[in-house]
């Protein structure tokens, strides 16, 4: 077999580790959030328990990018992907680690009485996810043009946290007996918003893939 | 010399196409300037209209599949191609705005300006001493055994072989084991003070510590000459150049810093090559 081919091989098998992972975060943000909007607390708890494949296909994927630098020491756009992946493999794994808090706090929450805001944190996850499995295709397609259209679409979360988070303080004030239970969707939307951050990483990180361009940091 | 031939079906843009060429005025720390140079082995075209600039004091690596043209390039920057019989050569090269090539050139003294360092080390059958100190005695550079003791010592010492060897100089260079032998060469070459080495594939005949060890001299030298390396191992050029220049099919496809060659170069056919899709 050409060396070439057994890399490409290879490369192919890591670009599908980190698509499973990435659909495993896609996967567990989805189901945080039908456990806080459906106050379903098994699928909450299924959330957690599923963590640790994540964990391990993370680890599994770091292991892999350092076996190919070490062994095939990859140049030009095949470094540029491996590298890519092995920044990305994390940034999907705290997206996961961040529907895994939000399935704890559903999981609280679903004790109390429901609060009208869940509602709003519901288009907020709706829009996380779908950036998400945008940034996803994109690097799947090495699509640098849309990668930085997603970037752009992250403001849409953060307006929505912000509208979010002034509702909720509003809330604290006018109905005090409402307030751990503010203080929990507080947190879920920052949960939220933290993701629109990460996802904004994958595409940057895209970009550096596709172009060789680095983004990050350059407003 | 037969030219090797080579199999990658391939088109290479015609050098106008390229974006990495050179701007047609040479930049003031230019050492080494061609422009338009073509190389033939009898009707063979071997180099078609290279330009290239080469600044002083970096090193510069040469990369390509073999038959690619690579050796050939570096053998017409010290006229060595001038012994091979059928060869013939056109365009221009500058080594410090001088053109080596025009007639009445001292291609003696030229040499002892470029020196060379090949693939397979070359001592002479004679001491260590006496290996180094040969160039010096042909061109009478020195008037005296203690001058010529002390330019030994100085070349060997530059080449990182004086320590190791300091105790047997009278011994048989070929005693030495194939990274010592390559690096006495090394210092043979140095011995004369050249201003630019060329070195052709100089460590593909050792092993990862000798060869570890003529990098680092490689990086070392560079503070005083510049050095132009034919290397087949891309890691090797990663690792001593600061640029990098692929050529492929007698063509020069791509120049650029090391770093970006390696991780985002210009052109299709280079990433191609340094990705291992071809050659």
């Amino acid at each position: 077999m050409d060396l070439h081919r057994h890399l490409d091989d290879e490369l192919s098998s890591l670009r599908d580790r980190v698509l499973l992972l990435g659909g495993e975060a896609e996967l567990a943000l989805e189901r945080a959030m039908y456990a806080l909007t459906e106050r379903d607390s098994e699928v909450a708890r299924e959330v957690l328990e599923h963590d640790d494949r994540v964990d391990h296909l993370e680890v599994e994927i770091d292991r892999q990018c350092i076996d190919i630098i070490a062994l095939r020491q990859p140049a030009a756009r095949d470094l540029r992907f491996v590298i890519s992946v092995a920044k990305m493999a994390p940034v999907l794994e705290r997206i996961a680690d961040h529907a895994c808090n939000i399935a704890r706090a559903s999981i609280d929450l679903n004790n109390e009485p429901e609060l009208k805001l869940v509602f709003d944190l519901g288009k907020m996850a709706d829009h996380a996810l779908a950036m998400l499995r945008a940034a996803l295709d994109a690097f799947t397609s090495n699509d640098a043009l849309t990668a930085r259209e997603i970037i752009k679409s992250d403001s849409a979360i953060n307006d929505l946290y912000n509208h979010i988070f002034h509702r909720l303080i509003e809330l604290m004030v006018t109905e005090p007996a409402t307030a751990t239970r503010d203080a929990r969707l507080l947190f879920v939307a920052k949960h939220l918003e933290r993701i629109g951050d990460y996802v904004t990483d994958i595409c940057e990180l895209t970009v550096y893939m596709a172009e060789a361009a680095f983004i990050k940091h350059s407003n | 010399m037969a030219v090797q031939t080579m199999a990658p079906r391939v088109d290479v843009p015609e050098r106008r196409d390229l974006p990495s060429v050179p701007s047609e005025t040479p930049s003031a720390q230019t050492k080494i300037s061609v422009r338009d140079l073509d190389f033939f082995y009898g009707r063979t075209q071997a180099l078609h209209n290279i330009r290239l600039d080469i600044p002083e004091r970096v090193v510069m690596a040469f990369i390509g599949p073999s038959g690619c043209g690579k050796s050939t390039f570096l053998r017409t920057l010290n006229r060595m191609n001038d012994v091979i019989p059928g060869t013939r050569v056109s365009g221009e090269v500058t080594i410090d705005e001088h053109d080596i090539y025009a007639a009445g050139t001292d291609v003696v003294a030229l040499r002892r300006k470029v020196g060379m360092v090949f693939q397979k080390s070359n001592p002479f059958p004679k001491s260590i001493f006496e290996n180094v100190a040969y160039g010096l005695r042909i061109n009478r550079v020195t008037s005296s055994k203690s001058e010529l003791a002390g330019r030994v010592e100085q070349a060997l010492q530059d080449a990182a072989l004086w320590n190791e060897v300091k105790d047997r100089l009278k011994t048989s260079a070929l005693s030495l084991s194939g990274g010592q032998q390559q690096r006495l060469c090394i210092a043979r070459a140095l011995a004369i003070r050249p201003q630019i080495l060329l070195m052709d594939e100089p460590a593909s005949a050792l092993d990862p510590i000798a060869t570890s060890k003529i990098e680092e001299l490689i990086f070392d030298l560079k503070k005083q000459y510049t050095i132009v390396i034919v290397t087949h191992n891309m890691q090797q050029a990663a690792r001593v150049s600061d640029t990098t220049a692929f050529f492929l099919l007698g063509k020069l496809i791509e120049v650029n810093a090391t770093e970006k060659m390696f991780t985002a170069p210009n052109e299709k056919l280079t990433e191609d090559y340094i990705t291992g899709r071809f050659g």
